[in-house]
């Protein structure tokens, strides 16, 4: 199937899906009411006015960038702890061994019932959202680069060595893209948690960013609102995920493409 | 007759010198649990001249690739003595290169950096050692693949660029463990070729472990060949009568090639039947 094809039909899926909220939502019945209740449900015309509006008054802009900002200190600040730790680990497999159950246990953990500490420690503002994305993409980074540092082919480090490499060599040409290829092969999964990080934390307690506006139309029994918040918090995954996609693209550029996971 | 004694016993001392690798009475044993041992070489004793070029030759899992890690120093002996060109070996063998039987290619760099590695551990200025491992990716016959990854070359020119990786080094003893052994039977045929073309330039000592018999008397010039394990022993040493240079494919329709092959083949066929036997035709 070409790409213009694919595409087109992309489009018409949304289409058929919008047309049918459309109709369900707007068409009397034979008692007078449509058959799905607007006020549970909204319409896609009500929701687009209102996705318009944020854009058109500009009031949306200050909440992307706050949720943006929360997602990206807690991808920086997991990724570089995970990174550290797991490289920490993966060397010293005494340590590994001694903390092991603690690691099992707090990554166990429904990271949740964390936000509202965080809430006590931080505040309302932006670092008690940071935190909660931060337990969720440390972890992740953390398993993917012990994995990476461990999971070294014995072949390849055997050649390194005969090579003439030393142990820094051997961290730098070895065990460093190999825990980095490991790492960015969950870059997805680590970017969409500090999302879901920020925006749950949002949702818990906030005055500002995708989060809160949800909560705020919620509050007031605006559908409109709650869908509207939805869809562009939707979009603005979406835009995410293709940045990742592209950085991926060039930094795996030496990985094959059927060996491309993503977990 | 005093003089004569100094003379024999300098030439004495002289000839461990010559010798690149020694292997004496190497027993190599490992311990599988509290209780169980496998011995995988007992006794073994080889040596490699400077310049000569040796092939082992044995059947599958008879502790070859075991026996040239040792000479590597990637694994210590469990009792027996190493020397590399008369001094004892203590660690890694820094004066050996080893091309390995598995992929060992760095896959996220490209093959030029690959090739360049290994100056670059050396301390020679990355530069350089671009320019150099663009020389040696020309005499492998990569020439133009310098910015590929591993992943988008073939097997055969994988392997190389492991032999240019290897090389580029210049050391002075060879290690190759079944290093054509993936390839398909032509490309073999044309890397054999190759490798005798690059060792041919400045002959350094190369022990090379095979599985194949004729591949070993068409390379080398002595073929010894191991029993079938546990606890493998060296039975049999044969020289290689065959001139230099070979053409692979065309020696083997050399009359002394044949006649070698069968005169090792008696000794071998028995050891090969031992080897399925034991591990079950795998």
């Amino acid at each position: 199937m070409n790409r213009l094809m694919l595409i087109s039909l992309q489009v018409g899926v949304a289409l058929v899906v919008l047309l049918a909220w459309h109709l369900l939502t707007t068409i009397p019945m034979s008692d007078g009411k449509p058959l799905v209740p607007p006020f549970f449900f909204s319409t896609p015309g009500d929701v687009i006015a209102r996705i318009v509006k944020w854009f058109a008054e500009g009031t949306i802009w200050r909440h992307l960038w706050i949720t943006l900002t929360e997602a990206m200190l807690a991808f920086v600040i997991g990724s570089v702890g995970g990174i550290l730790v797991g490289f920490w680990f993966a060397r010293q497999p005494l340590i590994a061994a001694i903390f092991d159950p603690y690691v099992k246990m707090i990554n166990a953990l429904p990271r949740i019932v964390l936000a509202p500490i965080f809430t006590l420690w931080f505040g309302l503002g932006i670092w008690s959202k940071v935190a909660l994305g931060v337990t969720l993409v440390f972890f992740i980074v953390f398993f993917n680069v012990y994995q990476g540092v461990r999971e070294v082919s014995p072949t390849v480090l055997a050649n390194a060595r005969m090579l003439g490499m030393n142990e820094r060599q051997l961290m730098r040409h070895v065990y460093w893209p190999s825990a980095l290829s490991w790492m960015f092969s969950s870059l997805h999964t680590s970017v969409g948690f500090a999302v879901v990080g920020a925006v749950v934390g949002e949702y818990l307690g906030s005055a500002a960013g995708l989060g809160y506006l949800i909560l705020q139309a919620e509050g007031t029994f605006d559908i409109a609102g709650v869908f509207a918040g939805m869809f562009v918090l939707a979009a603005f995954v979406i835009v995410i995920d293709g940045v990742v996609t592209l950085v991926e693209k060039r930094l795996l550029v030496w990985r094959p493409a059927a060996a491309d996971t993503r977990t | 007759m005093a003089e004569g004694a100094g003379a024999s016993m300098r030439a004495a001392a002289r000839q461990p010198a010559a010798e690149a690798v020694s292997l004496r009475d190497v027993t190599i044993t490992f311990r599988l649990g509290d209780k169980v041992a496998f011995t995988a070489v007992n006794s073994a004793s080889l040596s490699v001249a400077d310049g000569e070029f040796v092939a082992i030759v044995g059947p599958t899992g008879c502790g070859k690739s075991t026996l040239l890690n040792v000479a590597a120093g990637l694994l210590a002996p469990s009792s027996g003595a190493v020397s590399i060109f008369g001094r004892p070996l203590s660690g890694l063998n820094r004066q050996s290169g080893y091309l390995f039987q598995a992929d060992a290619l760095f896959p996220w760099k490209t093959a030029r950096d690959n090739v360049a590695i290994g100056l670059e551990t050396a301390g020679v200025p990355s530069a350089s050692a671009k320019a150099k491992a663009q020389d040696w990716l020309t005499r492998v016959g990569l020439g133009h693949f310098g910015g590929r990854y591993p992943h988008m070359l073939s097997g055969g020119q994988r392997k190389r660029v492991g032999l240019a990786q290897v090389l580029i080094r210049d050391p002075k003893i060879l290690l190759m463990d079944e290093p054509f052994g993936p390839l398909d039977a032509q490309t073999r045929q044309i890397m054999g070729n190759l490798l005798l073309d690059l060792w041919s330039a400045d002959r350094k000592a190369v022990l090379f472990v095979t599985h194949d018999l004729e591949e070993a008397i068409a390379l080398s010039d002595r073929v010894v060949i191991m029993s079938a394990g546990p606890a493998a022993r060296i039975i049999g040493d044969w020289k290689v009568p065959l001139p230099r240079p070979r053409d692979i494919s065309e020696v083997r329709l050399d009359k002394a090639f044949h006649d070698l092959h069968r005169e090792i083949w008696q000794t071998l066929k028995d050891e090969v039947l031992k080897g399925y036997a034991q591990t079950g035709g795998g």
